[in-house]
């Protein structure tokens, strides 16, 4: 699904972000990026639908480099891929619907989108993922009228109105409190088990990892220096692990609690 | 027990930047003053003819010649409508190009943006006397000075507003496989439309002000009645038309500012 060949990013201001990294994640996984700030979590996700360019190394999506394409090529690879982000980021000044529907303009001529005009084929694909994450009622709000756990949710529907492949998800649950975080996550790993749309989620919250995912990746100072498969994982063994990934000790808001 | 305090010596500030910066103030004041022959002593000589002159031209009001203000009042207005519309029209891309963060290479908004402050700096009434000699005396003119104007004024404060929109918004479109302009139509204009037709009203209302002056060079509206009824030293019926274009302004504001409230 997704392959790292010797990748490195040097930001311009001379930060290496990620040195060398090789890796490869395979379809329907449920991966959680695990690790302090700034060890490069964000930037290894954003390397995969090229928000960011690589500065060595090549990545690959299906097969596809990701790092050469450009235009339509580009165009047809993001399309396939949906991101959530820590701060949401729907239009707020738009309706649930047209939201939703913005996650369609790949797949539909610009000189139809830009004019709002989508066939009734992809509204029923909007109406079908506001549903799945049971938010269908609000379609015809403000997106600013809804709360963060809602905003959140239209931005799954947003990005399953891609009809997505694979999902990311950059701190999708950092701005949000304990139990709407819980709600996310749950939609996420229902997406990830009943459509089989693969899942990289960065998270913060090592028991989130151990609840959903079902291989974790950990990172520091720009490599992966930690991969495992949850299967058969015991749980003390893998907080363990972890602080061996943290460099210290779990801290108290690194842990949700039962 | 009280103990005794200690006394805090601290040293006394350095005053002799304050004193002078006040010294550097004044003399400006005073040079320009000097420079430009102002003469404090002319003020107060020319009062009394002042106050004759104001007291002939708002006492008593000249009502009678309200008719006859209400005709280049419209036309005024008018004027500012449609400068105001072609004005924010045209800046509305204009304003997108010139945005560092939507179209990123720097050969086009530098130089844009240079252009825009040209456009920015000469004042309406300067540009209504350049179209008065290319076009002819007339509304249309003032119209197309107040273009212009608008035109400089809106795709400035327009491309400012679009810098500072939430790129959070355009960045998930771009990952969401969105053109440039889908992301134009779907996360830029979103953000910055109550804003740019804010600043079309704010325009409007500046407008209508300058409108009220461009027939001095000849460019329309009321200002000609005015030019025509100074040079007949009409006091009277200048007063009622700066009544009148007091009262038709202040309105203006008032609407419109409080439409601007509720946009943004």
């Amino acid at each position: 699904m997704i392959e790292f060949k010797g990748v490195s990013k040097v930001y311009p201001n001379g930060v290496r972000a990620l040195n060398n990294i090789n890796l490869k994640i395979e379809e329907g996984e449920f991966v959680a990026i695990i690790g302090l700030s700034g060890a490069g979590k964000s930037t290894l996700l954003r390397l995969m639908n090229k928000l960011i360019d690589a500065t060595e190394g090549e990545v690959f999506f299906q097969g596809e480099s990701v790092t050469k394409a450009r235009g339509r090529a580009l165009i047809n690879i993001r399309r396939q891929i949906g991101m959530i982000f820590q701060g949401f980021n729907i239009v707020k000044r738009m309706s649930v619907m047209n939201n939703v529907l913005s996650g369609r303009v790949a797949y539909n001529p610009t000189a139809l989108t830009i004019l709002g005009i989508f066939p009734e084929s992809d509204k029923q694909i909007a109406y079908r993922a506001l549903k799945k994450v049971d938010i269908l009622e609000k379609v015809h709000n403000r997106a600013s009228d809804l709360s963060g756990g809602q905003q959140q949710r239209v931005a799954i529907a947003r990005a399953l109105a891609q009809e997505p492949k694979l999902m990311l998800a950059d701190e999708p649950v950092a701005s949000l409190d304990p139990i709407t975080t819980v709600q996310v996550m749950d939609y996420l790993k229902k997406i990830n088990e009943e459509d089989g749309i693969t899942t990289i989620a960065n998270l913060h919250h090592v028991d989130l990892a151990w609840k959903y995912a079902t291989r974790v990746i950990g990172v520091r100072a720009g490599e992966v220096i930690y991969d495992v498969q949850m299967k058969g994982m015991d749980k003390k063994q893998f907080y363990e692990d972890l602080e061996g990934v943290y460099g210290r000790a779990l801290h108290s808001d690194e842990v949700l609690g039962e | 027990m009280i103990m005794p305090e200690e006394r805090i010596i601290v040293p006394k500030p350095d005053r002799r930047k304050k004193i002078a910066t006040i010294i550097t103030v004044i003399v400006i004041i005073v040079g320009s003053g000097i420079i430009a022959h102002f003469n404090i002593i002319d003020v107060f000589r020319n009062l009394s003819k002042g106050v004759s002159i104001l007291k002939r031209m708002f006492w008593p009001p000249d009502f009678t010649y309200i008719p006859n203000i209400v005709k280049p009042m419209l036309e005024t207005i008018r004027m500012a409508i449609v400068g105001t519309c072609v004005g924010a029209i045209i800046a509305l891309p204009i304003a997108v190009l010139a945005a560092n963060n939507f179209i990123k290479t720097k050969w086009l908004h530098v130089p844009l943006r240079f252009i825009l402050n040209i456009f920015r700096t000469i004042p309406a009434l300067v540009l209504a006397s350049l179209f008065v000699a290319v076009f002819g005396t007339g509304a249309f003119s003032g119209v197309v000075a107040l273009s212009v104007f608008t035109f400089g004024l809106v795709s400035k404060l327009t491309y400012e507003s679009i810098e500072a929109i939430d790129y959070g918004q355009v960045e998930a479109l771009i990952s969401l496989g969105a053109n440039k302009l889908n992301i134009l139509r779907y996360a830029i204009m979103p953000q910055i439309l109550p804003q740019y037709l804010s600043y079309t009203l704010y325009g409007f209302e500046v407008n209508v002000r300058a409108a009220a002056v461009l027939g001095y060079v000849g460019a329309g509206g009321i200002g000609q009645l005015f030019e025509f009824n100074l040079a007949w030293r009409k006091f009277g019926k200048i007063g009622m038309i700066i009544i009148f274009s007091f009262c038709v302004v202040m309105i203006i504001d008032l609407v419109s500012s409080s439409i601007r409230k509720r946009l943004v």
